[in-house]
């Protein structure tokens, strides 16, 4: 089966509500979070999708 | 020289007049201009020459002559294959695909055009050989006219109500009135598509309207036409700038989202309006036999 739409990466700034999958980008806070989901978006090709303030999620679409 | 000769050639004229008329290279740029055009010419000529000889053949009473338009039939399938072969292919490479659904129509409308050329040139030849070169060239123009009004079907602006609606985000939500489009995670983003995108919200006007524009490959070639016309606001590596067209549930309006590079609210009205309804797309619940209309 072909996955259509798969998470590459997690970018999140609260370690609590994570663990395993995908890739995990911890960061410091929110800018940085930004940051580097802004980077890894053009890295991939992929969509960053803000699930809250404190969690985005790389997918690819 | 032969006294079908001259009803011959007069019908593969007119086939083939008849087939220029239909081929129009516009917008879309497709038959692509000259090779495009120049293969669609010669076919439209072997299409008129097979109507044009067919008539004769049975005068002779040569009934098996016949048959020979069901090899036409093939080669104008073969047509299609090789419309739609090509456009798959080049799909890939849109920066907003056309979709399925809007290839298989222009590939399904150049099959039938090859067919109405056929006709055009046995009316040619049949009324010619009949009656007189008065009644062939009256026949003709009627096949044209015909032809005409077959080329072009109806358009979005026919079918639905096209109201223009600011884009809002709530949270990372991206949406067009009440319609949910996307998540746009980066703040970034969210000002570049503020700044560039436009939303749209189509209100279809009956039932049959509802489930025709709900099509998703009707869904697609609104965004590819918009694209086409306006310039699109995006590049490969950029998937979080995509067009998108999403569907209220409740009572099927659809949430245009788009990004173009003319950002006229009256432009983009109306060239959301000039798209084709597909002829793949439409239903008609209201002619079922449950009828709910």
């Amino acid at each position: 089966m072909d996955l259509e739409k798969k998470i590459l990466a997690v970018i999140t700034t609260n370690e609590s509500k994570i663990a395993g999958g995908a890739p995990i980008f911890l960061c410091d806070d929110s800018q940085e979070a930004e940051d580097v989901a802004a980077n890894l978006e053009a890295i991939i090709d992929g969509i960053a999708h803000a699930l809250s303030d404190e969690l985005y999620i790389i997918v690819k679409h | 020289m032969n006294e079908y000769i001259v009803p011959i050639v007069f019908g593969i004229i007119a086939g083939t007049i008849a087939r220029i008329v239909m081929l129009r290279t516009d917008y879309r740029q497709y038959p692509t201009y000259l090779h495009g055009r120049v293969i669609h010419l010669s076919l439209g000529f072997i299409a008129a020459s097979l109507g044009a000889v067919a008539v004769p053949a049975i005068m002779e009473m040569e009934f098996t002559a016949v048959t020979f338009l069901t090899v036409a039939a093939t080669q104008f399938r073969e047509v299609r294959n090789m419309e739609r072969n090509t456009l798959t292919e080049i799909d890939e490479f849109e920066l907003v695909p056309r979709g399925k659904t809007y290839i298989e129509g222009i590939a399904l409308s150049f099959e039938s055009r090859n067919y109405l050329v056929i006709f055009t040139a046995l009316i040619g030849t049949l009324f010619y050989l009949v009656w007189h070169i008065y009644a062939a060239i009256v026949g003709v123009l009627l096949c044209m006219l015909i032809s005409r009004g077959l080329r072009s079907g109806s358009t979005i602006k026919e079918v639905v109500d096209i109201k223009y609606h600011e884009l809002h985000f709530e949270g990372a939500g991206l949406y067009v009135d009440n319609i949910y489009i996307m998540n746009i995670g980066l703040p970034e983003r969210q000002e570049e598509i503020l700044k560039y995108g436009m939303g749209f919200i189509l209100t279809p006007k009956n039932m049959n309207e509802i489930n025709t524009v709900g099509n998703l490959g009707q869904r697609q070639a609104i965004l590819h036409d918009v694209s086409v016309s306006l310039g699109i606001f995006r590049d490969s590596g950029t998937p979080a700038l995509s067009p998108l067209i999403k569907r209220d549930l409740d009572d099927g309006r659809l949430g245009v989202f788009i990004l173009p590079q003319v950002r006229s609210k009256e432009k983009a009205m109306q060239v959301i309006g000039a798209v084709p309804v597909l002829e793949n797309a439409i239903r008609m619940p209201s002619e079922s036999k449950g009828g709910i209309l």
